[in-house]
């Protein structure tokens, strides 16, 4: 069917750009190159066929199963029921069904086989009999010689407009899908529990019996999120001490200091860091960091878990350095020459001018560098989810296991979820927060780094 | 007052040096963690390249195969092997009691007698002879052979019996124990069995959803970055979308898997675990990596190309997509491919979704459940048995591989395709 309308679509191309030509022939003048004539017609196919695709897509399963449950309707089932027999029905249909087979829906699946081949061919000829229409009415159009190229670039214009929607429909998805399910956990656990509650322990929500009313009371001790706060901030702050030092002081040096030799090596070289997965990241801190860091502590008489935070944040620093790194560099190689000359010019040496100069000057842009590194560790998920803890211990011991945002909501959300459960509700509150952190983060980040190249340029 | 300032002027160099000496010490510990990390992925990857073979012979015996004359082909594949497998690995001792008769068995992998079974499907005419057959050895005496497993580990610590062990030293002394390059380690699905997992139904999984996202953000993401870069009206609208590209940009992995979750999985009731999901996720996430590159490269394209083609006639459509669309294309593909690479490593969002379920058979199209081969990263370092250790090393050094491939090509279009103005 799909193929068909391609190849209708072609056709109908090369009947325009046809028509042109004899148009062409008659000695009279063309409004446009003939293959627009042909792109019209083309689309004249195209958005009908396409338009009446969707609206089929969208409707078709609705009143199929509106059809088959109508003769279920006067026999008092519950709406959660007759959906179950609808699902029995579509598997029986297609000989997917396991379970115990009653007449009833073996009647129904039959029915559900007819009303599909029903709806297949009407579609057929509904779609067909309107494109023929509408291609009839364009070739029309096309003969009496109108303009062709305004309305084809007016809708491609159109397409690239949808395209560039995009990344709006995007954010939107982002909230719509957080949004609703934070709402009715936000509805279950009262929102002061969940901020300033210090005890997290999501597993108690399993052991309810699912056929049993709601009881929030019970909840009141299960999501407090302070500790997988804490623990995130904590992770992250780990991060930034490995990360900003060394990740800072290469972008100077890199910027400042290096031979163009050096500078053409090292800088790829730290760069391949970033582009590491991070799924690899987390299993090197989990083979070799944390057990290398335990076998440390022991020597030295201290209890270091195996999964400390230490292992993870540190391991994650690493990960980090290449964005600071080559950030802070741009920042710093975008500062005017003319600074360092004056600098140079009142006897300054290279690291006064630096430090008392360049640095200064390039503040804001190093600023927004870190607070990106800090937006990017804070959202780090494989890492800590293979090497650091699972469990959410509120401590400020960075040789104990913690857990974060990303971590918990891995642990809870792997396997099979129930949606409408206040567990899984619970991963998609921990899921907002960390957008709207990270969102606050990337924005004041990129407004600073922005600013700050609007100064220099 | 002379000596005074000399002592402040060296004091000033001595900082100055001292400066130098962090920044290079610096970048020596940025390189320094990237040259342990790959010679500790190496070091504990490359044994998986080899697989451990056990050469055992094995009587083909009609009798217990529950065979009668003349067999066709059918009678062949319906036989019984489990019999003449487990006798023959008996008869590497002819003195084992019964529980050593099942530690012998446990010497090979769990599905030895297929090995068997596929040896006599390749010669039906070795029916009632007797010939060595290699079979797969179990994880534990692979690593053994390996120099991986501590042999000096209390017995009940080990999952390798004293037994096994004394045995496994006679086969290895008459030269019965053979290594020799590991294919099934890229032929074969995920497993259980450390010695039968392989990379191939995650490999696939991840080439769908590569392609998945390839076939959505490309198209996607340059037609909006031609949009925005030359029709888009300079207002408060193409303002907040650029916003939101750049912050998409910055949004964690993980909420895009939940994106996926909450959205694909729930309200379009998408199929769970499969790289169609997988692919549609990660390719809203390269979206605006993809946007940000084509968008720089059209930038860099001179306005004199654009100004040359509207003097001699052509509409502003023409003019984008016949000059300046194509002259940006190598900057637009190098770009793609490195949010291509990107998304390959990507594992949370795709354990959202489920990719995690344990598969067994090699998916056919995007739409059978899959892993992916980072999420495989995971699953099998989430394991505890010692064999998965190296195949987890294994499979981030083809993983590592893929990604330093396309990164070279991005490199390589990039250097040769690009024009340079000026």
């Amino acid at each position: 069917m799909f193929t068909f309308i391609v190849l209708l679509g072609f056709t109908s191309y090369y009947f325009g750009r046809r028509k042109a030509y004899t148009i062409q022939s008659t000695n009279k003048r063309l409004t446009a190159l003939p293959q627009f004539y042909g792109y019209y017609l083309a689309i004249w196919c195209a958005i009908p066929a396409f338009i009446i695709f969707s609206l089929w897509a969208i409707f078709e399963p609705t009143i199929v199963k509106l059809l088959i449950l109508s003769d279920y309707s006067n026999q008092g089932y519950l709406d959660d029921e007759l959906n179950l027999i609808y699902e029995k029905t579509k598997a029986l249909s297609r000989g997917q069904f396991t379970g115990e087979i009653t007449p009833f829906i073996e009647a129904s699946a039959e029915k559900y086989l007819s009303l599909r081949s029903i709806a297949q061919s009407s579609k057929a000829v509904i779609v067909l009999s309107i494109i023929i229409a509408s291609v009839a009415y364009a070739y029309k159009k096309i003969s009496s010689n109108s303009r062709t190229r305004e309305p084809v670039e007016k809708f491609l214009k159109a397409v690239l407009f949808t395209a560039s929607l995009a990344a709006i429909l995007t954010t939107v998805g982002i909230v719509f899908s957080l949004i609703f399910q934070t709402i009715d956990f936000f509805k279950v656990i009262p929102l002061f529990d969940f901020v300033f509650g210090t005890h997290w322990y999501p597993a108690k929500a399993f052991v309810r019996d699912s056929s049993e009313a709601l009881d929030p009371t019970m909840y009141s001790d299960t999501f407090g999120a302070v500790p997988i706060f804490a623990g995130t901030f904590f992770i992250a702050f780990i991060a930034m001490c490995v990360a900003i030092p060394i990740g800072l002081m290469s972008g100077i040096y890199l910027a400042e200091y290096a031979s163009v030799k050096v500078r053409q090596y090292a800088k790829p070289l730290i760069e391949i860091l970033a582009g590491i997965p991070t799924v690899v990241y987390g299993f090197f801190a989990a083979l070799t960091v944390g057990p290398f860091l335990k076998e440390i502590g022991n020597s030295m008489g201290l209890d270091v878990s195996a999964e400390s935070a230490l292992a993870a944040g540190g391991v994650m620093g690493i990960m980090i350095i290449p964005f600071i790194s080559s950030l802070s560099d741009d920042v710093i190689t975008s500062v005017p020459q003319s600074l360092r000359d004056g600098s140079y010019a009142m006897g300054a040496t290279k690291s006064e001018t630096i430090k008392k100069v360049i640095f200064p000057a390039a503040l804001p842009g190093i600023v927004g560098s870190i607070l990106l590194g800090v937006s990017r560790a804070i959202g780090e998920t494989m890492i800590v989810v293979m090497a650091s803890g699972l469990a959410a211990n509120l401590t400020l011991n960075p040789l104990e296991s913690t857990s974060t945002i990303t971590a918990q909501i891995v642990v809870i959300l792997i396997g099979d979820q129930a949606f409408g459960d206040p567990k899984t509700q619970a991963a998609f509150a921990l899921g907002m927060s960390l957008f709207l952190v990270t969102l606050c983060l990337n924005i004041v980040a990129l407004r600073v780094v922005k600013k700050y190249r609007e100064k220099y340029e | 007052m002379n000596k005074n300032k000399e002592q402040l002027l060296n004091k000033r160099y001595k900082a100055e040096k001292r400066f130098r000496l962090y920044g290079q010490s610096a970048i020596f510990m940025a390189l320094l963690f990237l040259t342990i990390f790959i010679f500790k992925i190496f070091s504990t990857g490359y044994s998986a390249f080899q697989k451990t073979w056990l050469i055992v012979p094995v009587t083909f015996d009609a009798e217990l195969m529950m065979l009668e004359q003349n067999p066709s082909k059918e009678d062949l594949k319906d036989a019984d092997y489990y019999d003449i497998a487990l006798k023959s690995m008996a008869d590497l001792d002819p003195n084992a009691n019964e529980d050593q008769e099942n530690e012998l068995k446990r010497m090979v992998s769990y599905f030895f007698e297929r090995e068997i079974k596929r040896e006599l499907l390749n010669d039906p005419s070795l029916i009632g002879k007797t010939k060595d057959v290699y079979l797969t050895a179990s994880d534990d005496l692979d690593q053994v052979f390996k120099g991986n497993y501590p042999r000096d580990l209390p017995e009940d610590q080990r999952r390798v019996t004293d037994y096994q062990l004394k045995i496994f030293d006679q086969l290895v002394e008459l030269g019965k124990v053979e290594s020799k390059f590991n294919l099934s380690f890229f032929t074969y699905p995920d497993s259980r069995e450390a010695e039968l997992a392989g990379i191939a139904s995650s490999f696939m999984g991840s080439i769908f959803s590569i392609l998945v996202c390839l076939m959505i953000a490309f198209p996607v993401a340059v037609l909006a970055a031609i949009y925005l870069e030359e029709f888009a009206p300079k207002n408060r609208f193409t303002d907040f979308i650029e916003v939101n590209i750049n912050n998409l940009a910055a949004v964690p992995s993980i909420v895009f898997g939940l994106l996926g979750l909450g959205i694909l999985l729930a309200v379009f009731q998408l199929p769970r675990s499969t790289p169609l999901v997988g692919g549609i996720t990660l390719s809203l996430m390269t979206l605006p990596t993809i946007i940000i590159a084509c968008r720089a490269s059209l930038k860099a394209v001179p306005p004199s190309i654009r100004e040359a083609a509207l003097a001699m006639g052509a509409s502003k459509m023409q003019t984008t997509m016949h000059h300046t669309v194509p002259l940006s294309m190598p900057g637009t593909l190098s770009g793609t491919i490195i949010g291509l690479a990107q998304a390959l490593g990507e594992t949370a969002p795709l354990i959202l979704i489920g990719m995690v379920a344990f598969v067994n058979t090699i998916p056919g199209s995007p739409l059978d459940p899959a892993a992916s081969l980072p999420v495989q990263i995971y699953i099998w370092a989430e394991s505890a048995e010692r064999g998965f250790v190296e195949k987890v090393s294994a499979c981030i050094m083809v993983l590592l591989g893929f990604l330093i491939i396309m990164n070279l090509f991005a490199q390589i279009i990039r250097h040769k395709f690009e024009k340079k103005w000026s």
